[in-house]
């Protein structure tokens, strides 16, 4: 038998049946569908995060004072909040450190920020000149901590653009048209002492946990003179110059400050490393998680329409035994008839699966569009779906096209 | 066996000396059928053994339980015997594995079943054509085959596009007559072919058999329980209880 023919006959049995052939391939459009919208939204939540995670600036090195590795069971000593870094530790590691490209310090806090009537309350960010290249912020107006602001502890602020809405109460329009050059000269007071603005930053964007356009920049040494009060460093960054040296550089650093800070333990140690490619590895197999997680669900409807074809063919043997006696009294084989079931199988679920694969691409793009949450889908996705559902057509119209095959005419025909 | 087997031999030594007496088209020896359903074997057929020429329309007829159903299954190929040789043209075909029978039905064998067996809501053009698309056959040629089939079988032309559902009792007879035909089988097999009929139409079905046979030159074997219908034939091979009670071209040759 033709392949041609075996179509033929094929679309003529599944067009007999409207309603039944499209009941039973909605099965499939669903099970597809939704693996592809589950699978679209993993992969849209896993590159969000990664791209996010990435434009905080490449190759960091983050220390933090005190340690925020487990110790022991449980026991775990609050990270962030220790005073252990200082201005020499950060000098020391730019001088004796090779690899290191850039350095930046900062001291953060959150303060209450007042400009005319209107305040608010913000994170400020005590850093210098270094932190723009190495968390890749631009400036949109004025200029960003220079050197000399950092060297006289000048009273200076570079304002992101969520502070600039907040403080001169302009919405998301406003600010397209707001003339910058008024804001940048101003004065605010933050924490009640007088700050010159002197920049605006771009829009990084807020990622899922915090804003990053809400906050303040300042000086480093400003930000210990008037509001931490003291010589401590609450982050050091440290950016390295290339990707591969970086599992050395962090060994190195660590040694360095152990030696420093006259720690003779590594486990005891009151600073900790966090290095960026570990963060994203850990959130790349977590939301890979998510994604196989999310994908196996939809497999289960999948599965569920599977059976339904396999139901379906079936009943369509069955119903048709006398047409399976007639076939094989005029010639055709047993291989001929389970052929011809099988391939109404295959093309039930191929075709189901691409409407599937059309409508979960929709309906991902509409996710989307609608700003529900990010979704990616990918073309590996999409080939994968179609393989599967013809896969499922295989698979569910195997037994019902053997049970064809193996009818004996004689009875067949006799079959009423 | 071994006097089929001698037979064979002798026929093949026969056919290069030109003896042309012993080329039967069919011929059956000593077929016998037991069938073992619920453990308990039950005979259908007792050693029956004839032999039909080229061109001959024959009528096996016979009360029902008398096992010429299960003769006409063994004779077209969709069942073997238990017991004894089947030769169609000349070729074994007692011992065949399935496939092989579906080769032997696809080639050589063309049915028309009591209950039609036409394929609902298809043409009329396309359930002629269906044994041909088995064959490899390029669709041009199938369909010209086809028309010449269902013009043979006594069918309008206007009629090739109807759908079978539309078509009257004889007309679907005469397709599935036609679908018999196009495959250019060395027998056609008739089970009952009027047993859905009523009488008139029936005997028009019977004369479009009596015509293929007489100005086409086909093999016809007519199986059925009425002596009216039986009559048709040139000959009558009557059985009961799986053995063969009469044989009319025996009488024939006897009166001759």
């Amino acid at each position: 038998m033709k392949i041609g023919d075996i179509l033929e006959e094929t679309f003529s049995a599944l067009l007999s049946n409207k309603v039944r052939t499209s009941l039973t391939m909605l099965g499939i459009v669903i099970g597809i569908a939704s693996v592809i919208v589950m699978v679209s939204v993993g992969q849209g939540a896993s590159s969000s995060i990664t791209e996010r995670i990435e434009s905080t600036g490449s190759n960091l090195l983050m220390i933090t004072p005190g340690a925020t590795k487990n110790i022991g069971y449980g026991a775990r000593s609050a990270g962030g909040t220790a005073k252990t870094l200082t201005i020499k530790d950060s000098e020391e590691i730019l001088s004796s450190i090779n690899s290191v490209k850039n350095i930046t310090n900062q001291v953060s806090g959150r303060y209450q920020v007042v400009y005319k009537g209107s305040n608010t309350n913000t994170s400020v960010l005590g850093t210098d000149k270094n932190y723009s290249s190495v968390r890749n912020v631009e400036i949109l107006q004025g200029n960003f901590i220079e050197n000399s602001y950092v060297d006289n502890s000048s009273k200076v602020a570079v304002l992101g653009p969520a502070v600039v809405k907040n403080l001169f109460a302009v919405d998301e329009e406003e600010f397209e048209n707001i003339d910058l050059s008024n804001v940048i000269g101003r004065s605010i007071k933050i924490n009640k002492i007088e700050f010159k603005i002197i920049g605006v930053t771009k829009s990084k964007g807020s990622s899922g946990f915090s804003n990053q356009d809400d906050i303040i920049y300042i000086p480093y040494t400003t930000a210990q003179k008037y509001l931490s009060g003291d010589k401590y460093l609450t982050e050091i960054d440290v950016q390295i110059s290339k990707s591969d040296l970086m599992t050395d550089a962090q060994t190195e650093i660590t040694n360095l400050l152990l030696i420093l800070h006259n720690i003779s333990d590594a486990t005891s140690a009151d600073f900790s490393i966090n290095n960026q490619s570990d963060l994203l590895e850990t959130i790349t197999s977590t939301t890979q998680t998510l994604t196989i997680l999310l994908g196996a669900i939809a497999g289960i409807s999948l599965l569920v329409g599977g059976i339904g074809i396999m139901n379906m063919m079936l009943t369509t043997v069955t119903e048709r035994t006398k047409e399976i006696g007639l076939r094989k009294a005029i010639g055709a084989t047993g291989d001929d008839v389970s052929f011809q079931f099988l391939t109404e199988a295959v093309v039930l679920t191929f075709s189901g699966g691409i409407i599937g694969v059309i409508l979960g691409w929709g309906i991902s793009f509409g996710i989307n569009y609608f700003g529900l949450t990010t979704t990616t889908v990918s073309i590996g996705s999409i080939i994968l779906a179609v393989g599967v559902s013809a896969g499922i057509g295989i698979i569910f119209g195997y037994y019902p096209a053997k049970r064809a095959a193996k009818m004996n005419p004689i009875e067949a025909l006799r079959y009423e | 066996m071994l006097e089929a087997g001698v037979l064979v031999l002798g026929c093949k030594l026969a056919v290069l000396l030109e003896c042309k007496n012993l080329n039967f088209m069919i011929e059956i020896n000593d077929i016998s059928k037991v069938y073992n359903t619920d453990g308990t074997p039950y005979q259908a057929l007792h050693g029956v053994s004839f032999k039909i020429n080229d061109g001959e329309f024959v009528a096996i007829m016979g009360p029902s339980g008398s096992g010429k159903s299960t003769l006409m299954h063994i004779l077209g190929a969709l069942d073997t015997p238990t017991g004894g040789t089947y030769f169609l043209d000349e070729k074994d075909v007692s011992t065949l594995t399935e496939n092989e029978l579906a080769n032997i039905r696809k080639n050589k064998i063309g049915f028309v079943f009591q209950s039609f067996n036409l394929l609902p809501r298809t043409t009329v053009l396309r359930n002629a054509t269906l044994p041909l698309v088995y064959t490899g056959i390029e669709k041009k040629e199938r369909e010209i085959r086809a028309k010449e089939a269902l013009l043979a079988a006594g069918l309008e032309e206007e009629y090739f596009d109807h759908l079978s559902n539309q078509l009257s009792g004889g007309q679907i007879q005469r397709v599935a007559i036609a679908r018999a035909l196009v495959n250019n089988p060395s027998l056609i097999l008739a089970d009952e072919p009027t047993g859905n009929l009523d009488s008139k139409t029936g005997e028009i079905v019977l004369d479009t058999f009596k015509k293929l046979n007489e100005e086409k030159g086909n093999t016809i074997i007519l199986i059925t329980h009425e002596p009216i219908v039986a009559e048709h034939a040139d000959r009558i091979i009557f059985i009961r209880d799986g053995k063969i009670i009469s044989d009319s071209k025996e009488h024939k040759k006897n009166k001759k």
